[in-house]
């Protein structure tokens, strides 16, 4: 199995995430990750939806989601021609004895430090998911004690939008 | 043969527009086209359906959805029949759907009114029949707060709806209910919820009509590609063993005529599943019956054989296929339908073609006509003669039980013999509506009218009723079992009272019938919990049944009262009719492809393969 990204653009109604969201269950597709936000159109919104699939049942995927009615567009962003980024905020541990240490590594990662007490920093760090992963195992030597990730948001690259086609 | 107590047949009422008005009409401000109107939400409710065309609704009040009854009652031309359970609407609504093409409507309350309709929605899904389901919900101050008869139906019919509204303004009331019924009836047609808080019905709102739609995601795709066409049209030609796999979506795009010309053009054979019966005339020659589980020898042995499939609004459903992987194994698909999603979901098609039915077959019929005259016509006569064969040794047959009881068999072929083609069959789910398939003769599209893909029990007595409403014109005949219509009988009354005279055959076999088939067959005849009792106690007594719910009772028990008891309900038709015909519990439906035995495997009779003494 390969892992696909959909960005799929959807009417910005109550309950369109559970509609895509029970079709993924019911059909037996597993979401691996899934961001939602508003577009540059108050109308519509962007899902970015992360699957594990083979091709097969990423076609059926796709023509399942796309009979859903408060769906307007889908399109399948490759990994060469997409930005890809997720967010990743973690708590470390760091007391004055290591402290030094973790703000060299978030330095390296050109991550930044978000908040600061006595006994731990937050970090928050934007990336593609190796980069957040190679980050997270230089710091957890130092202990995290709390940490989340947002779903992974895309974007092709050039001057080309899919949203421009897709709304009058 | 038992024959009805005399009693008064009940006051005529006119069929239509339904029961009189018992206050008067205000008469109603004509305003020019396109200006709004002021009205409540339940005023547009009442006024949006009589401008989208809708003539009846099916359906029982209850608190929530009280403003939109009220306003009913002013409702002109708007005719509403009181059901006695929602599943009951519900079905109604997919028989009249099924019987005439429209969009079939069903109203209910909140909660326990609205799951209620949840069989029906998922029967209708899975049989893409136009249904839309109004719903009432509690206000909108109470939602979320587990309020009295509260229940997020928008939620619960989500996985089986094609789309569900919650509608939370008034204004968008009209709006609502004609993206309701452009959903139901184009493109796949499906069921579509619009639920109605009642302070939205309440409410004052302007009534504007027509409204203008806004579905930027819905743009169904009805004409089919050229070239796919002409790659089909050239598999045709040139194919020697081609079969057309008809399915539901040649009767829904009512394309009957066009799969008519295409197949005489050809000479190619044709199999009509269960949601496509009545597509293609029995009658005709080319037609081999149905496919699948229980289809006919020449049917399920043709697509095994097949080099060539041409499915047509057809969904490769598992009971028509068999072990996917050993079905059809030489065949090359040529897959058309509405729906991009059925292509090549279960068996990979070779030429998928996306689009309406009736465009299809009519572009492919000219682009075959078009290849024939440059090849000339494919010889198919060694193929017609092994279809001819298999045809002549497994005709489609029964014998008649052991212990002299009557066959089930025989009885729905009589029906089918008396009442003739011109006619609405419903059947219920279970061996009656196997035989229903395999013994009455359809020759016209809409004609017969039954749950496939959900296998809803119950589902033909409210399923004739709705028939009936929307082919008043024509006899309509529920074939149940005793065990069906022990689901959903209460709708006899509902039939009698508003002047739906359906005719219903119950094959009372006194059992659980196909299930008992498997136990026996499958289950070393362990009957565990099929037996209904029905013969042992004669409970209920149908005749007595029948005629408690304003209908006529007959009952028939041996072959020679057969006939006499169909005519004589023929003859009645001023009241519904239920014969019960005490039929023996041991026949069995046959030919059958066992659950998880590929199609190779099916059995003309028990232990007889056809397939395997070929290859032999």
């Amino acid at each position: 199995m390969s892992k696909h990204t959909l960005s799929v653009l959807v009417e910005n109604k109550p309950g369109v995430l559970a509609r895509v969201a029970g079709l993924f269950s019911r059909r037996g597709f597993n979401i691996e990750s899934l961001a939602v936000g508003p577009t540059e159109h108050p109308e519509v919104s962007r899902m970015t939806i992360v699957v594990s699939v083979d091709e097969l049942p990423l076609e059926q995927v796709t023509k399942q989601l796309n009979k859903l009615v408060n769906v307007i567009k889908i399109v399948e962003l490759e990994r060469d021609t997409s930005v890809r980024r997720e967010l990743l905020l973690v708590k470390v541990r760091a007391d004055a004895t290591v402290r030094s240490q973790v703000l060299e590594t978030v330095q390296l990662f050109r991550a930044k430090v978000v908040d600061v007490s006595p006994e731990a920093v937050t970090v928050e760090a934007t990336g593609t998911q190796d980069k957040l992963d190679a980050l997270l195992r230089m710091l957890e030597p130092y202990g995290i004690r709390e940490m989340v990730q947002s779903g992974m948001v895309a974007i092709g690259r050039g001057a080309r939008s899919i949203t421009a086609t897709a709304v009058r | 043969m038992t024959s009805a107590t005399p009693r008064p047949a009940p006051a005529p009422k006119p069929a239509s527009p339904g029961p009189a008005h018992p206050r008067p009409v205000p008469p109603r401000p004509t305003p020019p086209s396109g200006a709004p109107v002021r009205v409540t939400g339940a005023q547009s409710l009442v006024r949006s359906l009589e401008a989208v065309g809708c003539d009846v609704v099916f359906g029982i009040p209850g608190g929530a959805i009280m403003p939109a009854y009220d306003a009913l009652l002013d409702s002109r031309g708007l005719r509403h029949v009181l059901v006695r359970h929602e599943q009951g609407a519900g079905h109604a609504a997919t028989g009249y759907a099924q019987a005439t093409g429209r969009v079939g409507v069903c109203v209910a309350t909140s909660g326990p009114g609205a799951t209620n309709l949840v069989t029906p929605l998922a029967d209708a899904y899975m049989d893409s029949v136009p249904v839309v389901a109004i719903t009432g919900q509690v206000a909108q101050s109470l939602i979320g707060t587990d309020g009295f008869q509260e229940a997020d139906i928008c939620g619960i019919t989500m996985p089986i709806t094609k789309h569900n509204f919650l509608v939370t303004d008034p204004a968008d009331i009209p709006r609502t209910i004609a993206e309701a019924f452009h959903l139901a009836s184009t493109g796949r047609p499906g069921p579509v919820l619009v639920d109605i808080p009642k302070d939205v019905q309440q409410a004052v709102t302007s009534f504007v009509w027509p409204p203008e739609m806004r579905l930027p995601g819905y743009r169904p795709t009805t004409r089919p590609h050229g070239k796919q066409v002409r790659e089909a049209a050239r598999l045709i030609a040139t194919a020697r063993r081609p079969v057309l796999y008809v399915g539901g979506g040649v009767l829904k795009a009512d394309a009957a005529a066009e799969l008519r010309e295409l197949a005489e053009l050809t000479g190619i054979p044709v199999v009509t599943t269960l949601m496509a019966r009545g597509a293609f005339p029995d009658s005709h020659r080319q037609h081999l019956g149905m496919p699948g589980m229980h289809g006919t020898v020449a049917a399920v042995a043709a697509m095994q054989r097949a080099d060539l499939l041409v499915a047509l609004g057809a969904r490769f459903d598992d009971r028509v296929t068999g072990k996917l992987d050993s079905f059809a194994p030489e065949a090359t698909v040529v897959h058309a339908d509405i729906d991009p999603a059925e292509i090549s979901k279960n068996r990979r098609a070779d030429v998928p073609i996306v689009g309406d039915c009736k465009e299809v077959v009519a572009e492919l019929t000219e682009a075959v006509r078009a290849e024939l005259e440059r090849t000339g016509a494919p010889d198919l006569a060694e193929w017609w003669a092994q279809l001819d064969h298999w045809r002549q040794t497994f005709p489609l047959g029964y014998d008649w039980p052991a212990d002299g009881t009557l066959s089930p068999q025989y009885v729905i072929e009589r029906i089918g013999a008396l009442v003739g083609p011109d006619a609405v069959y419903a059947a219920g789910v279970g061996q009656h509506q196997m035989w229903a398939a395999q013994f009455v003769r359809y020759e016209n599209p809409r004609s017969f009218v039954n749950s496939g893909g959900l296998g809803t029990m119950g589902f033909a007595v409210p399923g004739a009723m709705g028939a009936k409403v929307g082919r008043p014109d024509l006899p309509v005949w529920a074939i149940d079992g005793d065990g069906c219509f022990q689901m959903t009988n209460q709708e006899l009354a509902t039939c009698a009272i508003e002047n739906i005279p359906i005719k219903v055959a119950v094959i009372n076999n006194g059992n659980l019938g196909m299930v008992r088939q498997w136990q026996t067959l499958f289950y070393d005849q362990r009957y565990s919990q099929t037996d209904l009792g029905t013969h042992k106690h004669r409970i209920p007594d149908f005749v007595l049944l029948a005629e408690a719910l304003g209908c006529v009772g007959l009952r028939a028990e041996s072959r020679d009262e057969v006939d006499e008891v169909v005519r004589k309900a023929m003859e009645i038709n001023d009241r519904p009719v239920v014969i019960d015909f005490v039929v023996g519990k041991d026949a069995q439906v046959w030919p059958m492809v066992a659950a998880g035995t590929g199609n190779d495997e099916i059995m003309a009779a028990r232990g007889i393969r056809p397939l395997f003494d070929d290859a032999e």
